[in-house]
């Protein structure tokens, strides 16, 4: 059988297949905590990545016909995303560990021959402390890249940066 | 095969850097660190479910305004199957792409050639029980994209695949074989694999063809799959 199929970059004109209501995970009617969640990606020059699909998948809560679980955001002229969705809680890792709370993401942009994946994970969550990837990683500097900090009320904001200082951990998944 | 194994790691040479020299985008946008390796969960190993009552079906690009685009009519066809040889059936195909004349519907497209207000550029389609998808629309153009002096993107169609976990996403990009752009275009050739790149070739396809009407190209595409391959020690 032929290896899996290669991939190639989603290019500057992806904005073909933007559905802007996409990055709202409630609007089929879903019911639980709202949150929003935003942050701004920026290059290894600093500069604003303006023309990046951002997706998300959480497993928690569990998908169903008012909750997509999944969702995508274009960044703006300010290389930032938004999405609404529902918080997660806790999903089971392997063996018998448990995750904290935290949405997949994975980036995809002009010059990315193959998505970047990482995750979102928030801030105060007790189960941050023995989440397997969070606690495996060792530099705080590193880990932090992975949580997102309240901003406001049911706000949380997490910036990503690709490259140079301050990093964020991408995932070999 | 239990529907949360995780998915195998892709075979070497199969897939692009994110570094890659030869491509200018990628040089303030690759990541410095290596990646860090991630024992797949739940997270990875599950993913969204989409519906055609939910997501709507764009199955033919040529019928989406009041009048018919410009160019040469065509079908394409294929089948999404994994590593193992299993149909992904159910599972939501998108595609975009340039018009027939090489410009996207799109603000940021500048390149000098004809806007045609009846092509949009979107499709959207699922697959059969099999895993076989189809879509009509017309054979894009290629268009320059400044990478280097007096470079040309080959003919391609834009795809995106989910299937069955989020470890899965796919975005790639189709092209035409004998297309003399091939050899000198450095997002194809950034994957090492020859066998790799000829894959994302369709193929003229005389059974997907339809007589007095459009001819026909095949694009099969192979997503990860789950589980220990046959050779390899389980984990
Ligand atoms: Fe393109």
């Amino acid at each position: 059988m032929p290896a899996a199929t290669a991939s190639q970059t989603i290019g500057p004109y992806w904005h073909l297949i933007e559905h802007k209501e996409w990055a709202d995970l409630t609007r089929f009617g879903a019911e639980g905590e709202r949150i929003e969640v935003t942050g701004r990606i920026t290059d290894g020059a600093g500069d604003a990545v303006v023309d990046a699909a951002v997706e998300i998948w959480q497993a928690s809560p569990p998908a169903d016909e008012r909750f997509p679980g999944y969702g995508r955001s274009a960044t703006d002229s300010d290389g930032r995303f938004r999405f609404v969705t529902l918080k997660p809680e806790a999903v089971p890792g392997n063996g018998n560990q448990t995750q904290a709370p935290h949405l997949s993401v994975v980036l995809l942009a002009r010059g990315l021959m193959t998505a970047l994946r990482t995750r979102v994970y928030f801030q105060g969550e007790a189960l941050n402390e023995t989440d397997p990837l969070l606690s495996s990683i060792e530099d705080p500097a590193e880990r932090a890249t992975l949580i997102a900090k309240p901003i406001g009320a049911g706000a949380w904001n997490l910036d990503i940066r690709l490259q140079g200082a301050g990093e964020t951990v991408f995932l070999e998944v | 095969m239990s529907d949360t194994a995780p998915f195998r790691p892709f075979a070497a040479g199969t897939q692009p850097p994110l570094d890659h020299a030869a491509y200018g985008s990628t040089h303030l946008r690759h990541p410095k660190r290596a990646l860090r390796p991630l024992a797949q969960t739940v997270s990875e190993t599950t993913g969204p479910h989409f519906t055609p009552a939910l997501f709507p079906e764009i199955g033919d690009l040529t019928k989406q305004a009041k009048g018919e685009p410009l160019g040469e009519r065509i079908i394409v066809a294929g089948r999404v199957t994994d590593e193992d040889g299993r149909p992904i059936p159910n599972t939501m195909v998108e595609v975009w792409q340039a018009n027939a004349a090489g410009r996207y519907a799109h603000p940021r497209d500048t390149h000098d050639a004809p806007a045609d207000p009846n092509f949009p550029g979107e499709g959207r389609v699922f697959t059969d029980a099999q895993g076989h998808y189809r879509f009509v629309t017309i054979k894009p153009g290629a268009y320059p994209w400044r990478n280097h002096h007096n470079a040309w993107r080959p003919v391609h169609i834009h795809f995106s695949l989910f299937g069955t976990g989020f470890a899965q996403r796919l975005i790639t990009q189709m092209y035409f074989s004998g297309d003399p752009l091939l050899a000198l275009d450095p997002i194809y050739h950034g994957i090492a694999d020859a066998g790799a790149r000829d894959r994302l070739v369709s193929r003229f396809d005389l059974d997907i063809t339809e007589p007095e009407w459009a001819l026909g190209y095949r694009f099969d595409i192979v997503l990860r799959g789950r589980g220990a391959t046959p050779f390899e020690e389980a984990h």
